[in-house]
């Protein structure tokens, strides 16, 4: 599928170091303005705290060109700048009146997200060892998925059945899920593309897939309606929904899955809206957000942008606490008030090279459920951050979910750190020289599809 | 798979796309005016972090921000409090802004476009950026003289300069302190403002503008008299029948005069001497025989039905549509549903003052900024010419009569020409009088048009008449402006 160069390619660790320097020093920039804008004083655990931040993303640096030299060099230090941000703006809204204080919560899940990326460096030397467990992984998914309509451990927050919790403990298992399922899609996938893309008669133009071929999609879609209706989670819903669709149409080239798959949202959505008032109220507010006598978020995320404005206020001197969910849900805004338009800029930037990388991983990747992972996963992240973003900026209607790696919050950070781990394994896969593979792995590969029909 | 995963970037490009624009719509095109949406708070400790202008009457601040050590740097101040309190309005962390410091906030907080240039030099060299200051067109000896004309008593005051319609004096009664709103104590704030706005006296109305409770009474009758001026048909010697009380046609019920007896030998009076005893049967006949079409368009031509901005918008005052004869009689006497604001009534002697031409009232004078250059001053715009010059000049004449040996002897002050009118309005059983002068002086060279009201008969009472009660004040609001 790519072709193979005689020369081995570079592995670009050295340009990953001299990115990560970059990144780290950004970050402890940000936190000394802040500190300096706030207390008027550098602040005390600048030396400390920035030094165990640089510390991990170095010690993760190591492990890279250890565990995986040819992975992608530009995720690592994105991802370390964009954790280092959305902590220093955890931290600044902790600081201001009456504030949380969620960063030392924060700075613990960095850690364990870490953690967690750096071990599966090490379980996971080929990805496709993920596909042994297919099945086990698209179980555990869906069950994760439903754990908080269990009684006693599911929590209802804020209007959402999203949450469990265990003593003072909380965590989104939708988090975690979107990539055990995104594991099982690529992988199940793989293995019926073949018989989703070649069998099906004609109409209306469009090659139609047979019914029992449309079994994955409905079922796709009645787990996201069941989300939506028993959680009250639009942004899960919507993620998964179009995150299935892209990977579907990904595996099999034919576009009758994404006007399917459009058909199918858009009769969704309108079937939420007839039923759900509080689906109402939120297309109502976006159509105004200055409607009164109801929510005000987004006319106060709306506020703090538009105080923004071009540069920003700067960090530490603008007024992000009075926007609720300051430093989770609209930690965009947040952003935007502080550091302006260009600020925002900048992050959608970052973002769109994540999810660019991952792309790129994915085309370059030399087998079919790679290629189907990376690409879900890059595909997830870009979702997930036009669904929180666009709620905030009235792209869409406003749906609760975590912007990665900023927002407050463990299950998230920990969630995406893995996704890192598992582009970074993949592009390695994919860059990496090729070597003599083990002929009787590339023949299974070849012949599954051929088995299972 | 290679071509959809590209086609799905295409797509991500296009998701992000939309992100960048929305923000930049925000951020940039729509950022100004998300700014001033009303309720704003970080517009609102954005314009704490500066020094906000000064409000001046004369050469004194009347409202002036001083620095503070808290987090919202700047307090503002009321020196003067209540007697300024229908001009400046108040300037609340809590609950926004009044009067000129809201109509007047793009000037006051330095962010107006007009300022922009002046403001170049304080973003190069990084210092914040000064409000400008208004100056308004009160006069303090005015202001002053009406603020403890109306001490005690519910009611309203306005003094215009004729010529040009600035406003000398606006008092209103009860009034606030705007000090309590501003306060930085958002507690304090909090419960100042509760009881205020619960305070069955109403003080954060300005009954000079927006009360519009007030039937006008007989000082309505300027109205019908330059009415029937213009029509041609009336002269001031015209004689008018004036019995002691008058049977509205089709019904049984009688229109009396506020003084016992009739208004002339034989039943007969002449229009000025109606106007100078403020007959009213006669004006009630008078009504009836213009016709409601020609008192309601001499009224519109004055002013009513139509909205001013002095800068606070000011309530249109009110005449009824669709009379029957017996109503018409009513409203020729400023009673039924006449409604009018003590501003309105000003303005209608100041445009008999100013030879028929009514000029628009206006309270700020001119805008400085922090270097005292002009930005913006107010030029004299003419309002209206309700009625010619000769109409005026009678009226004039007509109406120092009341003042000479009429219903308003209370005004006349020794040695200067005054010219007025009183009005004693009923409104409803029960209640006493509200009761009114309105007139200017000096006659012959008018200085100054006022209105003043005061609600319930004021101090007096049942006896209160607008000769007994509302004539002094008017004369010693006058007499202030005038310097005697």
């Amino acid at each position: 599928m790519s072709t193979v160069d005689a020369t081995a390619p570079k592995t670009r660790r050295n340009t990953e170091l001299v990115l990560l320097i970059v990144a780290v020093a950004i970050v402890l920039v940000a936190y000394a303005n802040v500190g300096l804008a706030i207390d008027n004083a550098l602040p005390v655990d600048l030396v400390t705290l920035g030094g165990g931040f640089a510390v991990v993303a170095f010690a993760f640096h190591l492990v890279l060109r250890w565990k995986a030299p040819y992975a992608d060099p530009v995720l690592l230090p994105i991802v370390t700048l964009l954790n280092g941000l959305g902590l220093v703006m955890v931290h600044r809204i902790d600081l201001s009146p009456g504030g949380p204080n969620a960063a030392p919560k924060q700075l613990m899940w960095t850690a364990v997200g870490v953690i967690a990326a750096v071990a599966l460096l090490f379980v996971v030397p080929d990805h496709r060892r993920l596909r042994r467990y297919t099945f086990s992984f698209g179980l555990a998914g869906f069950v994760l998925l439903l754990t908080p309509l269990l009684p006693l451990i599911g929590k209802n927050i804020n209007g959402s059945r999203v949450w469990i919790g265990f003593g003072g403990f909380s965590f989104q298992p939708s988090e975690i899920a979107k990539i055990l399922i995104t594991i099982f899609f690529a992988s199940y996938l793989v293995q019926t593309r073949d018989a989703l893309s070649l069998v099906g008669r004609r109409m209306l133009g469009l090659p139609l897939p047979r019914a029992r071929d449309m079994g994955p999609i409905m079922i796709a879609w009645l787990a996201s309606l069941g989300v939506l209706v028993f959680e009250s989670d639009l942004g899960t819903s919507l993620l998964f929904f179009g995150l299935f669709v892209g990977m579907l149409y990904v595996a099999t080239e034919r576009r009758s899955w994404i006007i399917i798959g459009l058909g199918l949202f858009l009769a969704g959505s309108y079937l939420a809206y007839l039923l759900f008032a509080h689906f109402q109220e939120r297309v109502s507010l976006w159509l105004d957000p200055f409607q009164p006598g109801l929510s005000d978020q987004i006319a106060k995320g709306l506020m703090g942008m538009a105080a923004g404005g071009m540069f920003g206020t700067g960090l530490g001197q603008g007024h992000p606490e009075l926007t609720y969910f300051a430093n989770s849900d609209f930690i965009i805004p947040s952003f935007g008030e502080e550091l302006g338009l260009v600020g925002l800029f900048a992050i959608l930037m970052l973002y769109g090279l994540i999810v660019e990388r991952g792309l790129r991983a994915g085309i370059a990747s030399r087998d079919g459920f790679g290629k189907l992972l990376a690409t879900g996963l890059a595909f997830s992240m870009a979702l997930q951050v036009f669904v929180v973003v666009g709620g905030v900026t009235r792209v869409i209607p406003l749906t609760g979910l975590t912007t990665p790696f900023l927002s407050a919050g463990g299950s998230s950070l920990l969630a995406n750190w893995v996704i890192v781990a598992l582009l970074l394994r993949i592009s390695d896969q994919a860059r990496r020289p090729s070597e003599p593979e083990r002929p009787e792995r590339l023949s299974t590969d070849d012949t599954q599809v051929v088995k299972t029909r | 798979m290679n071509a959809p995963i590209r086609r799905l970037g295409l797509v991500v490009a296009a998701m992000f796309c939309s992100l960048l624009v929305a923000a930049t719509i925000i951020q940039f095109a729509q950022a100004r005016s998300l700014d001033n949406k009303p309720g704003n708070r970080r517009t609102l400790l954005a314009s704490y972090s500066k020094e906000r202008g000064s409000i001046l009457v004369g050469g004194n601040a009347v409202a002036y921000s001083s620095p503070t050590d808290d987090q919202l740097k700047w307090l503002r101040k009321y020196p003067q409090g209540p007697m300024y309190a229908a001009a400046t309005g108040y300037y609340s962390f809590t609950y926004g802004s009044s009067a000129v410091e809201r109509h007047y906030n793009d000037f006051l907080s330095g962010s107006s476009d007009k300022l922009f240039y002046r403001r170049l030099v304080d973003i190069v060299t990084g210092k914040s950026a000064q409000g400008a200051s208004v100056q308004l067109t009160l006069n303090a000896k005015a202001q002053q003289a009406a603020t403890n004309a109306l001490k005690g008593q519910r009611g309203a005051i306005v003094a215009l300069d004729p010529k040009t319609g600035a406003i000398l004096a606006m008092a209103t009664s009860p009034s606030y302190d705007p000090n309590l709103l501003a306060s930085h104590d958002l507690n304090a704030v909090q419960s100042a403002f509760t009881r205020l706005s619960k305070d069955p006296a109403q003080p954060l109305l300005n009954r000079a503008i927006n009360g519009n409770l007030y039937p006008p009474g007989s000082t309505f009758k300027i109205i019908d008299a330059a009415a029937a001026l213009e029509s041609g048909k009336y002269t001031p010697e015209s004689t008018l029948p004036g019995p002691a009380s008058l049977r509205l046609p089709g019904t049984n019920s009688y229109l009396p005069n506020d003084f016992p007896g009739n208004c002339g030998a034989g039943d007969k009076v002449s229009l000025t001497r109606a106007l100078a005893i403020s007959c009213n049967t006669a004006f009630a006949q008078l009504g009836m025989d213009l016709g409601q079409n020609s008192v309601r368009s001499m009224a519109t031509k004055f002013g009513f039905g139509k909205s001013v901005d002095i800068p606070m918008t000011v309530t249109p005052s009110v005449f009824p549509s669709d009379l029957n004869k017996p109503q018409l009689a009513q409203s020729a006497i400023g009673q039924f549903e006449v409604r009018a604001t003590p501003l309105q009534i000003a303005m209608v002697s100041a445009a008999v003052a100013n030879g028929g031409t009514e000029m628009t009232p206006y309270l700020v004078q001119s805008v400085r900024d922090k270097n005292l250059d002009v930005i913006q001053t107010t030029d004299p715009k003419t309002f209206a010419k309700p009625i010619s010059g000769d109409t005026a000049s009678q009226l004039n004449t007509m109406m120092q009569s009341v003042v000479t040996d009429g219903s308003g002897t209370g005004a006349a002050i020794p040695g200067i020409k005054v010219a007025g009118k009183t009005g004693t309005a009923e409104h409803g059983s029960g209640a006493n009088a509200d009761v009114w002068f309105t007139g200017f002086a000096p006659a012959d060279n008018p200085k100054v048009a006022v209105a003043v009201l005061v609600e319930n008969g004021g101090t007096v009472g049942q006896e209160a008449t607008g000769g007994l009660v509302a004539a002094p004040i008017a004369k010693q609001v006058m007499e202030a402006v005038i310097g005697k």
